[in-house]
């Protein structure tokens, strides 16, 4: 017998594992709904799975009849449309600051210090501040996921320049590179798959901006509908949704990493190598 | 004149002495093996004719300038690993490097200019034996064949100088011997001046016309630091009459390594 630590399961035991707690959970949540709707066929904390659909079916494929809108995918467009830019903003800004921090030591003195203290501050403390300053608009929201994930990205990358083997750097000397060729021929395009890891680590982080500025103050948005539906304590509609974010979390995760092993081969090979 | 005039150099790092009075000249066409013990100073040396390190004290002139004080194209270099960018296939790895004087704003070129380049890559590719290896991206290739791309990346600029840190230290003993042939080859066809760290006494008299051995000569037992290195045999190696003799010295040299 091997020991515990050496036996690697069969692919398909693996597959049966990596199901298993799901269906433990869907079942145990079955039983325990079905038990209280039998006891008080009102009870709204453990809504039955045709509840459920019920209240999909209300949300995504039947029009609003205040507003005449599909509710659920105007929340779904509202709250992918505020985190696409928040995050799209924070890369960009990570990918500039980072670089330039981690390739210039003049420019890593001044700002280095900087931005360490500023990735300290509590985002969620400084959110009465951007509502003040930008208004209860769609700025505020995108900006409360800037200030929440652009600091981690700008060190991220800061240091992941900074880890490039300094062999690298002189020989692109040597080959007669000034310093804006190094950062765009050999600096950036090693670390742009580190970019898309560095997002993708940033993307829960995000999320977690985005549904507490919709919980304050929004229209519509997918944070905004759960945080009003609950006054109603309507877990029939909460349940899918929380369920729809963590599959668009999973989604978006999921396609960078695709986006960033079609792109960059070279680095996911010799990731694998280490 | 000489090409390289190594000008009562000193270096240290804080408390610690490195190098000292080292006055050298070395004249175009040289192969110059550095050997030594571990952290006796001679990749400190190398990284000074480099320009990534300066002198504590003292200079080094080329052609009877100062030597300038980072990288650049006069002085191409080899290191053991990381020396060619894992993001590029071999051609571009050695294409890069004349696209980056061509093109000062995109570091790329296009349509003929890039043919031309192409063209002169392919050359130097074909020269250190990777021609069927050109798609491939460095992961892909041995640690030899890492070694070769590396050389021809450097080749591309025709330094005057070319640096090897122990360039082949990692490699199995029959690459070695290949290497070395390809190595000798390079240095003859391009009229180059080599500079080469290595640990590897009898490597270092194989390949080069010159050898310098790096030992200290004063020694305090209190302060081990407070005394660097110096260059302790500076020998021609032309013609195998001082071959011989230089082996006689080296035998008696590495006894002494494996004594201490």
């Amino acid at each position: 017998m091997k020991k515990l630590m050496n036996i690697e399961p069969s692919r398909s035991l693996k597959g049966f594992l990596a199901i298993l707690p799901f269906v433990v959970i869907l079942m145990l949540y079955w039983t325990a709904s079905n038990d209280r709707l039998a006891e008080n066929p009102y009870d709204k904390l453990l809504p039955s799975f045709t509840q459920i659909s019920d209240a999909v079916d209300r949300m995504a494929f039947t029009e609003d009849k205040r507003s005449g809108e599909y509710l659920f995918w105007v929340d779904t467009g509202a709250s992918l449309y505020r985190i696409c830019i928040g995050i799209g903003i924070s890369a960009a800004v990570g990918l500039l600051f980072g670089m330039l921090s981690g390739l210039l030591p003049i420019f890593r003195s001044g700002f280095s210090p900087l931005i360490t203290i500023v990735s300290l501050i509590p985002p969620m403390a400084i959110l009465p501040i951007l509502f003040i300053s930008f208004g209860l608009g769609e700025l505020a929201k995108v900006m409360l996921i800037i200030i929440g994930t652009a600091p981690v990205i700008i060190r991220d990358i800061q240091s992941h320049v900074r880890q490039l083997p300094s062999e690298i750097l002189i020989k692109a000397q040597t080959l007669g590179a000034s310093t804006w060729l190094v950062a765009i021929r050999v600096v950036l395009p090693q670390i742009m798959p580190r970019l898309i890891a560095a997002v993708r680590l940033s993307l829960g982080t995000a999320w977690l901006f985005l549904i507490a500025a919709e919980a304050i103050a929004a229209q519509e948005g997918l944070g905004y509908r759960i945080f009003l539906v609950r006054r109603y304590m309507s877990m029939d509609v909460i349940l899918p949704y929380v369920l729809w974010i963590t599959a668009l979390a999973f989604a978006m995760d999921f396609s960078l990493r695709k986006m960033s092993e079609l792109c960059f081969p070279w680095y996911h090979h010799q990731e694998a190598g280490k | 004149m000489s090409l390289l005039k190594i000008d009562n150099v000193w270096k240290s790092y804080g408390e610690v002495q490195i190098l000292e009075r080292l006055n050298l000249n070395v004249e175009e066409g040289e192969f110059v093996s550095m050997v030594g013990a571990s952290g006796c100073g001679k990749t400190t040396l190398l990284k000074m004719i480099l320009g990534s390190e300066e002198a504590t004290k003292g200079q080094i002139l080329l052609n009877d300038k100062p030597i300038a004080p980072e990288p650049n194209e006069e002085r191409g270099i080899v290191f053991q690993k990381y020396s060619v960018f894992p993001h590029l296939s071999v051609l571009q790895n050695v294409m890069i490097a004349d696209e980056f004087s061509a093109s000062s704003f995109l570091g790329r070129t296009f349509g003929k200019q890039k043919k031309q380049i192409k063209q002169k890559a392919l050359e130097f590719i074909q020269a250190v034996g990777l021609g069927h290896a050109t798609d491939k991206y460095p992961h892909q290739l041995s640690g030899g064949m890492q070694q070769r791309l590396a050389i021809a990346q450097a080749l591309m600029k025709s330094p005057k100088i070319l640096l090897l840190d122990e360039p082949f230290g990692a490699l199995d003993p029959g690459i070695r011997k290949d290497m070395h042939q390809l190595i000798r080859k390079v240095w003859k066809e391009n009229k180059l001046t080599i500079f080469m760290v290595t640990h590897d006494i009898q490597e270092g008299f194989e390949l080069g016309s010159r050898l310098w051995v790096f030992d200290k000569v004063r020694h305090d037992p209190q302060a081990p630091t407070a005394y660097g290195a110096q260059i302790t045999y500076d020998l021609k190696l032309n013609d195998s009459k001082k071959q011989l003799e230089g082996q006689a010295i080296a035998e008696k040299f590495s006894q002494k390594v494996v004594n201490s």
